[in-house]
Formats: structure tokens, sequence, C-alpha cells
């Protein structure tokens, strides 16, 4: 069994004296920064060190301490262990940090929510807007003094509900019926309000055509209900005819609170909940979440869950690629057939889930220290029947169907290319990153559970075009047939799980950085524990929130309906950009 | 010979053609027992499933496995004058480990010493809140609540479940889930023979 | 679709006749047209739309019921399917939408988070329900309800289709029509114009 590589093994203080210091809480690792020394001290780490990929930016609240900090998380696409660096600032009501833009562009989105969430200023950041929330929005909603509406207490479980639970609705509680508050002396009468001027005005930039003929720009919302953005999704694009100039995307329309919901849940509550992140993808949400929590409480999965584990995930992965060849072919224009027969296949493999599992899509099946419950009988002949015998064929039948068709071909091959270099600039992960020429795959960067012990290959393709993001999910779903039948054969009987089940687990205090190979890229959580049932800090880095990084710069000079193919091949789903 | 312009849209239109022959053919091969039989849908959800794949609702449905989880419901023992006797103590543990908060639960107590007994007084289940993780049926100790395969539950207005409502018999747990119950029959016999025999 | 469902009771039909006459109401023949044919708008917002996606694949087919016809545009549904979690940045948007919906028009509330806020009920950002904004016709609780739950809802709309008569439908009568709903603004937070009297009068109650 892997044990997942330690935070980092390099001396950076000898390298970058009296700037670093190390973080030396208990539970704690990495360097702190002063905030005057960041952009030289990141600079230094990519050109020098070569740590040229920034994995994740979040925000953290210490309300007893008085300070936040901007935790920053790269790595090195050559694979190995990555540096963890901390800002810390004193708290205000805003205060502000360099902005890490000029080094790793792909902090973009990132920054911004900081600034929607924290309200830390990024100084240099070319615009900085509000992504989740609105314009106009009162307050920054995951600071630690700022309750929501429906605030009941800091953490659950809520002392109304047992041994006195007589039902009272939130509804019930709330002045309005509803989940709203206002400032004290607002009245909405006597103002406008413009949650959209901030947006076209950053679009606004580009209004003048380049070339002589004194043509006006217009932008055309895509908006958040359209057939073909994968959810409540909203693009701004400034078009000149039917061309791309710029390009922003909207989100926040699924927004819900995932983090500060976290921060009230106990850990074994967050389960359920990290299902609904990436909604295509459960297990795999599940399995991040449960590797970082073990990492804080120092526990193990036995073996027969390390396995049962792996399998789920690769089927996952099976799963959502299906998903995502029929949904690129029906924003391409092939209406629903393609889609109908991977969701066939699709169908059979939720169905092992649901004898599993319990239900279709929210699995919630990971438990600290293992799986749930045990296989239940059949399960593996039936694992057996139709990764042996039925899904190689059919998936070879799709590629037939597919891969050739010259249709396809002319609308994918060389449109909407992201350079390797755009690639790790952006910070793109997972399958937009191979597809670009990239292997970097977690599971064999810093191989977790019991994937050290099998064999597959990490896909590749060297164009990254959309084409090629096409034909890379076709690589591995093959890859992933090859794990499903290499962990049949090798699964070990044996218990499921290593501690005794309890609802109260006890987390002792620290930080832990948990990362897997979901099936959109790298899926991390971020928890930071102060010995209490709740976590303090809960974030998720959310692969596809900032494979959208890429979306805009990818799109620029190419036609309005290529950008539909170019967003349906980056595979995002809004439960995990939105959180 | 060079490739035709066109070779592949005619391989995929191959692909479609041979998925369409194949929902006659499949069909011919099963001679009308094809709809409405249980070998008919075993036969659609397996691996050889090839031809149509629909399952047709609802003169056919497709059968839930055992592990399958819905809304949550109360089970009680039928006592031998046919009274309903709940298994729940009141305990607390579902509504304190319900992630979203939908279990309220109102403990009755002693009217006479005013101490708690062991039974609820009211079971408020919210199911428009329910998110069906199933913990409150994972963590309590007495089996006394248990997740239900009862899908059917549209309605035209909100859907708050009370302990009226909740209440389903041990029977209908057992057809629901014979492996578990059968299971958990045996540790809890397995429990009294041990006390009784400490006892002795 | 059984000839037998379209026949008004108390008139008996002779056997040679059966299955080639039938004796009907006008409401009758208008409902079965209608719930035969409810064209559902394509408005996914979450994870219960994969479970919604699902049931128009082939194995939950919609098609049989008339609905595999998911159009985009509001303009041209007559049921919306408000399947996902209801936020409140997508609030003003589902309202406009349902006020561009031609008459008759249904909501369908699926899953948890559309009936009643679901699981993130107590997020800052969700509506608890969208029957806060728009009323609903049915509601199919299930987190996600599974594709034959949504089709025991969906049929649960064709009943309440069935049941409705021309003499006291909405959108035959004279004068304004009802059914326009204010749009919700975004200020500091949600605000509903039809609470404006509440806001207003807050802070001195």
């Amino acid at each position: 069994m892997a044990t997942p590589a330690p935070a980092q093994t390099i001396d950076l203080s000898a390298r970058f004296p009296g700037i670093l210091q190390p973080d030396t809480r208990p539970g704690y690792t990495g360097w702190i920064v002063d905030k005057s020394n960041l952009l030289e001290f990141a600079s230094a780490l990519k050109t020098e060190l070569g740590y040229d990929y920034l994995s994740s930016l979040t925000g953290v609240d210490y309300l007893p301490e008085g300070k936040m900090e901007v935790v920053y998380q790269v790595y090195k696409t050559t694979g190995g262990p990555g540096v963890l660096f901390k800002v810390q600032v004193p708290r205000a009501e805003v205060v502000e940090v360099p902005s890490l833009m000029p080094v790793y562009p792909g902090v973009e989105l990132q920054e911004r929510e900081a600034w929607d969430m924290y309200g830390i200023k990024f100084t240099g950041h070319p615009d900085l807007r509000r992504i989740l929330m609105w314009e106009g929005f009162a307050g920054y909603p995951l600071r630690k003094d700022w309750h929501e509406p429906y605030f009941e207490e800091e953490v659950k479980p809520f002392k109304s509900r047992w041994p006195e639970g007589k039902i009272v609705q939130a509804e019930g509680k709330n002045r309005f019926a509803d989940n709203v508050t206002y400032p004290a002396g607002f009245d909405p009468e006597n103002q406008t309000f413009k949650p959209e001027e901030a947006l076209y005005d950053s679009l606004e930039k580009y209004q003048k055509a380049e070339i002589g003929l004194d043509t006006d720009h217009i932008i055309v919302n895509m908006g958040p209900q359209h057939p073909s953005t994968h959810g409540v999704f909203r693009v701004a694009v400034m078009l000149d005819g039917e061309t791309v100039v710029n390009l922003k995307p909207v989100m926040g329309y699924l927004h819900r609170n995932h983090e500060k919901i976290g921060e009230r849940n106990t850990y074994i509550m967050n389960m359920p909940y990290t299902d609904r992140l990436d909604y295509l993808a459960s297990m795999s949400n599940n399995f991040g979440y449960a590797l970082a929590v073990e990492k804080l409480m120092n526990v193990q999965p036995t073996e027969r869950a390390d396995y049962i584990r792996v399998m789920m995930a690769e089927m996952t992965r099976i799963s959502n690629h299906l998903f995502l060849i029929g949904t690129l072919l029906n924003d391409l224009g092939a209406y629903f057939t393609p889609m109908l027969y991977a969701l066939e296949e699709r169908e059979l493999i939720l169905d092992i889930f649901e004898a599993v599992t319990g239900s279709r899509m929210m699995c919630n099946y990971f438990r600290f220290g293992g799986v749930a419950r045990d296989l239940p009988e059949g399960t593996l002949q039936k694992v057996r029947e139709i990764f042996f015998e039925r899904l190689p064929r059919k998936i070879d039948e799709l590629d037939r169907f597919l891969s050739e068709n010259e249709i396809i071909r002319s609308r994918t091959v060389g449109q909407g290319v992201l350079t390797a270099e755009d690639a790790i600039k952006y910070s793109a992960a997972g399958p937009l990153a191979r597809a670009s020429g990239i292997p970097y795959d977690v599971r064999r960067a810093e191989p977790y559970s019991v994937y050290d012990r099998l064999e597959f290959d990490v896909c590749t393709r060297t164009h990254g075009d959309i084409y090629d993001r096409l034909m890379i999910r076709f690589d591995e779903i093959r890859q992933s047939i090859r794990i499903v039948q290499q962990v049949t054969k090798q699964i070990p009987e044996g218990p499921i799980v290593s501690m005794k089940p309890v609802y109260q687990v006890r987390v002792p205090a620290g930080e832990a950085y948990g990362r897997v190979e979901g099936p959109k890229g790298e899926l991390g959580f971020y928890l930071i524990s102060n010995g209490k049932p709740t976590p303090w800090r809960y974030h998720v880095r959310a692969p596809s929130f900032i494979n959208l990084t890429a979306f805009g710069p990818m799109c620029v000079g190419q036609k309005l309906a290529d950008a539909v193919a170019i967003l349906g091949s980056i595979d995002i789903v809004l439960g995990e950009v939105d959180r | 010979m060079s490739d035709m312009y066109g070779k592949g849209i005619l391989k995929g239109l191959g692909v479609s053609l041979k998925r369409f022959a194949d929902t006659y053919l499949d069909d011919l091969k099963w001679l009308g027992r094809r709809y409405g039989t249980d070998q008919g849908i075993a036969h659609r959800s397996g691996k050889d499933a090839s031809g149509i794949f629909t399952v047709q609702y609802p003169e056919e449905k497709l059968p839930m496995p055992e592990e399958f989880r819905f809304i949550p419901f109360l089970v009680y023992d039928e006592g031998p004058n046919g009274e309903k006797n709940l298994r729940c103590t009141s305990c607390g543990i579902c509504s304190k480990v319900c992630p979203p908060q939908c279990i309220w639960i109102l403990r009755s107590s002693d009217p006479v010493t005013g101490r708690p007994i062991p039974d609820p007084a009211d079971f408020f289940i919210d199911a428009d809140i329910c998110m069906n993780c199933g913990l409150c049926a994972e963590y309590c100790p007495f089996d006394a609540i248990k997740m239900d395969h009862d899908y059917e539950q549209a309605s035209f207005g909100r859907n708050v479940l009370n302990k009226a409502q909740l209440s389903k018999s041990a029977k209908y747990y057992e057809s629901i889930r014979p492996a578990n119950a059968q299971r958990e029959n045996a540790a809890r016999l397995a429990k009294e023979a041990a006390r009784v025999g400490k006892a002795a | 679709m059984e000839p037998n469902d379209l026949n008004a009771p108390g008139f008996e039909i002779p056997p040679e006749l059966k299955g080639q006459l039938a004796i009907t109401s006008l409401d009758r023949i208008y409902n079965w047209g209608r719930s035969a044919s409810v064209w559902p708008l394509m408005f996914g917002l979450a994870c219960c739309a994969i479970e919604m996606i699902c049931t128009a694949a082939s194995r939950y087919d919609l098609a049989r019921f008339g609905m595999e016809i998911m159009r985009p545009s509001p303009r041209q549904s007559d049921l919306m399917i408000v399947s996902g979690t209801v936020t409140k940045k997508m609030v003003p948007n589902i309202v406009r939408l349902y006020n561009q919906m031609p008459e008759p028009k249904y909501v369908l509330a699926m899953g948890a988070c559309a009936s009643g806020g679901g699981p993130f009920k107590e997020g800052y950002n969700v509506v608890s329900g969208v029957d806060k904004y728009v009323p609903v016709d049915v509601y199919v609780p299930g987190c996600p309800p599974t594709p034959q739950a949504l089709l025991n809802g969906l049929m649960k709309v064709q009943e309440k289709i069935k049941g409705e008569t021309l003499k006291t439908s909405r959108w035959y009568r004279k004068g304004p029509d009802q059914a326009e709903i204010p749009i919700p603004l975004l200020g500091p937070d949600l605000i509903d114009p039809r609470k404006i009297a509440l806001i207003k009068n807050g802070e001195k109650a």
C-alpha cells in the first residue's frame, strides 16, 4: 500500500535565507513567506527550481488569532512532491496581498474566488471581480464572523432536533419566510442594482477593432439556460461577426455553499456532500476526501478496501468519460444518437453502483479507513462479465462509429488548440493537459492507494485540439478497463474497514491536502482541523473550475460554434465549478 | 488505392444499421416473451443486452437491488394483539448524524416521574431536505430506522413525514432487504443469548 | 393510450363499434391531446439534470410519453422540470423563463433541492424551494429521484392535466393574466418585489 509522499523534501530555507520560515504549528507543514517577498520567491521557485505548475490557491480565516492566510500549492510537471507556502496578513475589513498573475497566470479565477469569499484584495490582478456571488452582494461569506440568514448554530448537530424536536422549518424562523437578510435601513425602492456592469466593462476594453474598417464588436450572452453549456454556466462573448474576440465565463449559478456547509458539518457528514461536487463521478470525490481525512487521522485503509476503492474509482472514470463522449457529440450536432449508445453502457455500470452502494449517482460509499459495506454476492462475477466480455467490444464499436467520421474530424482537428506551455501556464489538469502532451497523472506522480501495484499507461496525445481531447477519453477508458481487470484478479479477502465505525471521529489538529486523479483532472481537498469534531477550513481544488482559466485563451480567434465544442471538450461539471 | 472520402461516415452508418437490425433480430429470438417478463427485463439489463434497451415503466419495473436507499422509514415489530411496537428508543443518534439535519425527534417522558421513556412521542423527517445518504440507517444501534425502496413518492404538495407515515412493519423490511434482515436478526438473537447466558 | 380512457362513462358502445367509435366530451379530448404531448423545457440545473437526461435516454424512454422533445426555448414548451438546486443568482433567470412560457404551463419540482431547498437549504446562496417564486404543480422528492421516480412524477402531471376542465382554465379567462411573476432583483441579497413592503417596514417592527 502506498503511503502518500510528504509535502516537500527539499530544504528551501537554505536557498532563500531570511525570506522563508517553516510553518511550525503542530500538524502543519510548509513555509511562510512575507507578502513583500512573495513575487520574488514565486518567480525564483518557477524559473530556477522548476516548480512550474501552480495547483491550488486558497484563503483561510483564522479569526481567533486575528489573521488571514493565503495558501499556495505548487508542483513540478516532471513529478514528485510539491511545495506548500503561505502568506499571512493581519485580519481587517479588506486585506491586500500581491497577485501571482505575472508568475502563474493560472491563479486568475482562484484569486477572484478568494476576493469574493474572504475579501482578500490581490493587487495587480487585471480583473478582480466577484466570481461566485454577484457584484453588490453584502459581505464576504466564508469569513468566520459572517453568518448566513438561516444560521442556527456554529456546528452540527443542532440542539433543536433532539430531544425536544418539534419540527419548525427554517422558513418559519426567518421574518421573510425565505433565506434572505438585508443590511439595516435598506430601502430597495430608491436604488438601482447593476450586478452586470462590471462584467461588461471588463469586456469593453476590446471594443475597438484593430483593422481599418470602423465596425463594432457585439457582446452576446450564451446564457445560463442553454442546451450546450453542461449546466447553468454563462459565457459573455465579444464577437466580431462570427469570430470570438474575447470571452469571459460567468459562474456561480450553482454555488451551493459547499465549503461553508462543510465547516459546519462533522467529518462523516461531509461525505455525502462530496458526492454532489462532481456529480458524474461521485466516488472519486469520496476518494479524495477520504484520503485527506485519513492523512490527518493517520489511518490506513485495509487492503481489500483499497482494491474495492480503486475498482469503484476506475468504474466511475469510465462512466464519466462515456457521458462526456455523448455530450461532446451532442454539442457538435450529432443529436443524441452517440449519446444513447454511450449512455447504454453507462447504465450497466450504474446498475453495479446501485447494487453495491445503494444509489446510482450519489454513492456515499467510502468511509475513513475503508468502505461502508462489503460487495454483495455476485458483484465480482457481474463486474467480470461486463469488463471482460462486453465493455471492450462496445468501446471498440463506439470508436469505430466516431473516430474516423469525416464530419467530426473536420470540426475538431486543429480547432481549439491548447499548447503544452499554455496548459502549464493556465494550470490545466487531467485529460486537458495530457491531450496537449504533458504526461502528468497524479496516479503516477504521487501514487495513492494500490495504484503502484497495477499496470496501466498514462495516456497522452500531442496536438491539444478537440479531436485529441475526444480520443484521449477512449484511451483512458481502455486503460481503466485494464485496471479493473487486474483488480478483479488481485482482490484479496479480508475486512473492509480498519477502524471501528463511529459517527464522531477524532481528528487531530493539523492540515492535509489529499489529491486524487479524478476523471476531470487533479481533485484536491485541503482540510484544516483544530481538533474539534468539525473542520476549520475545507477547500476543494476543483479541476473543472481551474481548467476554465484556459477556456478564454483557447477560444480567441475561433468561431462561436467552435467555442461550444471547446467547452464540451474541456469537460466541466457545474457542481464542481461552483461548489 | 487512397482512402475514399466518406469512408468514416459509412463505417459509422454501418454501426447504426447493425444496431437497428439488432432491434428486430433480438425481438425475433425471444418470440414475444421479451416484454413484460422477468427474464426479459434481466436480459435487457445483463451483459448480452442488445436491441431495444428500454424497460417500459410503469408496465415493467426494474427490480431494485437490496441496498437501494430512498427515504427512511421506522420499523415496528407486531405485538401479539396487533399493536405496533416501534423499535426506536429516541436515542437521537440518527438526528445527530443526519448531514442536512432533517430529522426531528420528540422524546416522550413518563407523565408521573418526568423521566425520559425510550419511545418517540413524535418523529419528523422532512423529505424535501433528505439527501438519501443512509447515514441514519447505518448508525442506528437498534435497527429501528432503515432506508425504504418505495420511490413512487411524487405528490402535489410538500412532503413532511410524521411518525404515522414513517412506520412500516418488520415483515415489510424483511421483504425488501432479506439478507440484511437475516444478518441483523441473527446478531440480535446472539446478543440476547449472550445476555441471558451471562445473567444465568 | 387505451380508447377506454377517452370514452365518457355512461354511454354504451355496441361491441362491433368498439375501437372505432368514442363518445366523449370536449374536455376529455382536449386534455387527452395535451397530456400525451407535453413538451418539457430543457432546464437542467444540477445533478438531477443528469437523471433527467437518463430518463430521456434509451433505458427509461421519455418518448413513450410523448415528452422526448425537450425544447431549449421556453416559448415552445409546456412543462418546466426544475431539476437541481435553485440558487439566488439563478432565480431571476428562472422567473424570466417561467414568464416567457406560454399558457398552459406546468412546473415540476424534481428532487429535494427544488422542492424545499434540499440538503443545501442552509446555504446563503440557496433558495429553499422553487415554489417561493414560481407555482409548482408536482413535487418529486429524492436526491436524486431515480428515473422511474421521475416518470412517476410525470405521470402525476399527466393525471393533473387530465383532471382540468375548460370551464375554469386560467388561460381562457378574460382580463389580466395573473401568472406574470415580477422578476427578483440582485442587491445586497435577493429581493423579491412582492415583499418590498415587508423589507421596508423591517427595522421598525
